[in-house]
């Protein structure tokens, strides 16, 4: 029997607070999404009955801190259907992840005269880092446009695509437009060159399929505290053949296998990738958010998160003057905005006094915001524990703002 | 005329009077609003305080050893506050804008939501005005 979502708002504590003197309403899920009782509980156990370094301890904390952090490890790997938990690196967040793969990709295979393909519609985190290795190797660094849908073009993708390209760095959903990009064909296309393909899952693994053998995918980058887990824990799965290649992206302490006054050699993997007292906390969070979730039925929640979007994207499009960013044809869990006349940023500042939190800006992914030929937008991103009253609450708080504001 | 320091205890007297963050908001969007546009001409990237969220220019001129201060902004509430410093500071000794002190920002009650904007929040506005009375005293 699955978990419903009639009251999933209870398993969170935040959700109960007032800010500005109304109850909180949390539309900024794409930038972070809020932790269930039982993630901050996972933590905080840990800290208070077995916190120990973990890795080389022959005494009892370490080892069950170990335990919790290599049991983490293989939950993830099982969460995303990995082969091997060695291809499960923990990192620091997505853009951690993107950039490992930036340098020691980048290292191992590409040299001048090669070429990166990257988005349009990428977070600049997906975009910088392949831009930063291009300009280190004298390759080339194409981008793969996106048309006023929103949608990327993949009639061009084929024509981008040469014996040269080694990597293809696309995102799953759009972080500022929430376009769903078809994967599939991209992978399957960049494969056919012999190209690498690595996905950004950000913004995608807590609301979509994210089963990495599935897709067939090279590398897939996501962070934990966007699917309810802490901040500071991001994860890189990598296919291990590419990992076995690469050279370490940093080096110290977990990593190494020997050191002498003539050279080193690294450990195996995943821990050759992890220098350093790696984040304990991070992945035990981070299981506890994932055994959280995976008490609800995968499609019903993808569904239910489908509706609640559509029925905001109904609603939002029904008031006069206001324009929605992009038209996909399938959209995951963001709508991004604008009232003609108001300032993105003087939205997000009015709604919030009513309780309202929404993110303006525009969202590091200018790239997007040059193609609409606007400084910003405002963007609602929901979750699990939204409902239709949250949504009902953005719309009259949108009203609000523009009756205040004369528009 | 009346000093930064007069000027400054005016605001605090002002805001004082609003009861709650609405109201706080509504008057410095009057503000905002009350305060004419500049010329496309004076909207150039010199006079750009650039910020993640919104653009604030500053027309400065600076005659007799004092500032005179124009503000605009796409966003209402940042040409509020953009509108405070010209009350505050326009028409001032460059010498008196370097000496003021700051104090009546916390006092307003609003620093948090005014501080919060990376890159053009009220400290950045408050560096610019300052870099050209500092130009204005070595003049």
């Amino acid at each position: 029997m699955h978990k419903s979502f009639k009251n999933v708002k209870a398993d969170f504590p935040i959700l109960r607070v007032e800010v500005n003197g109304n109850p909180l309403v949390y539309l900024d899920n794409g930038a972070t999404t809020q932790k269930p009782q039982v993630v901050i509980d996972a933590i905080s156990r840990y800290y208070s009955s077995y916190n120990s370094n973990i890795h080389r301890g022959n005494h009892t904390l370490s080892m069950q801190a170990t335990d919790a952090h290599e049991s983490a490890r293989r939950k993830v790997r099982d969460f995303i259907n990995a082969a091997s938990e060695r291809e499960i690196i923990f990192t620091r967040g997505t853009t951690e992840s993107i950039n490992l793969v930036a340098f020691s990709f980048g290292e191992a295979f590409v040299q001048a005269g090669d070429e990166i393909i990257t988005t349009e519609m990428e977070h600049h985190s997906n975009f910088v880092p392949w831009q930063l290795l291009c300009q280190r190797k004298g390759a080339h660094f194409k981008v793969l446009p996106m048309d006023q849908n929103g949608e990327l073009d993949l009639a061009a993708f084929k024509s981008l695509l040469t014996e040269r390209t080694k990597l293809v760095a696309v995102t799953q959903v759009s972080n500022a437009l929430g376009t769903v990009n078809p994967l599939e064909k991209i992978i399957t296309l960049a494969h056919s060159v012999g190209a690498a393909v690595l996905v950004d899952g950000a913004q995608g693994v807590q609301h979509l399929a994210h089963d990495v053998r599935g897709m067939d995918v090279d590398f897939y980058a996501f962070s934990g505290h966007k699917m309810y887990a802490p901040t500071g824990i991001g994860v890189l799965y990598g296919k291990e053949k590419w990992l076995e290649q690469m050279p370490p992206y940093q080096s110290g302490g977990e990593m190494i296998e020997q050191v002498t006054i003539s050279g080193t050699t690294f450990n195996t993997l995943p821990f050759k990738f992890e220098a350093g007292t790696p984040n304990i906390e991070g992945p035990i969070g981070l299981a506890a958010a994932i055994d959280y979730l995976a008490q609800f039925d995968p499609c019903e929640l993808q569904t239910y998160e489908e509706d609640l979007l559509d029925y905001t994207m109904e609603r939002l499009g029904s008031i006069p003057e206001l324009t929605i960013y992009g038209n996909p044809k399938k959209r995951s869990s963001i709508v991004s905005f604008n009232v003609k006349g108001i300032q993105h940023y003087d939205m997000g500042m009015l709604l919030d006094l009513s309780g309202i939190a929404v993110r303006t800006g525009h969202h590091c992914a200018q790239p997007i915001m040059d193609k609409f030929g606007i400084p910003g937008t405002v963007r609602a991103s929901l979750a699990i524990y939204n409902t239709y009253e949250d949504m009902d609450a953005l719309i009259e708080g949108v009203l609000r703002v523009k009756k205040r504001l004369g528009k | 005329m009346r000093t930064i320091q007069e000027i400054q205890k005016q605001l605090i007297d002002d805001f004082s009077l609003l009861e709650n963050g609405n109201e706080k908001f509504d008057y410095l969007i009057d503000l905002g609003q009350s305060m004419p546009e500049l010329d496309a001409d004076q909207k150039s990237e010199a006079n750009l305080v650039k910020g993640c969220q919104s653009s604030v220019w500053f027309s400065i001129k600076s005659e007799d050893e004092r500032l005179y201060i124009k503000a605009d902004s796409d966003s209402l509430i940042v040409k509020g506050i953009a509108a405070m410093l010209v009350q505050i500071f326009s028409g001032q000794k460059a010498v008196d804008i370097l000496a003021a002190d700051m104090g009546f920002i916390e006092q307003i009650g609003l620093w948090r939501q005014l501080s919060s904007q990376r890159g053009n929040g009220l400290t950045a506005m408050l560096t610019h005005i300052r870099a050209s009375a500092e130009v204005c005293c070595k003049h």
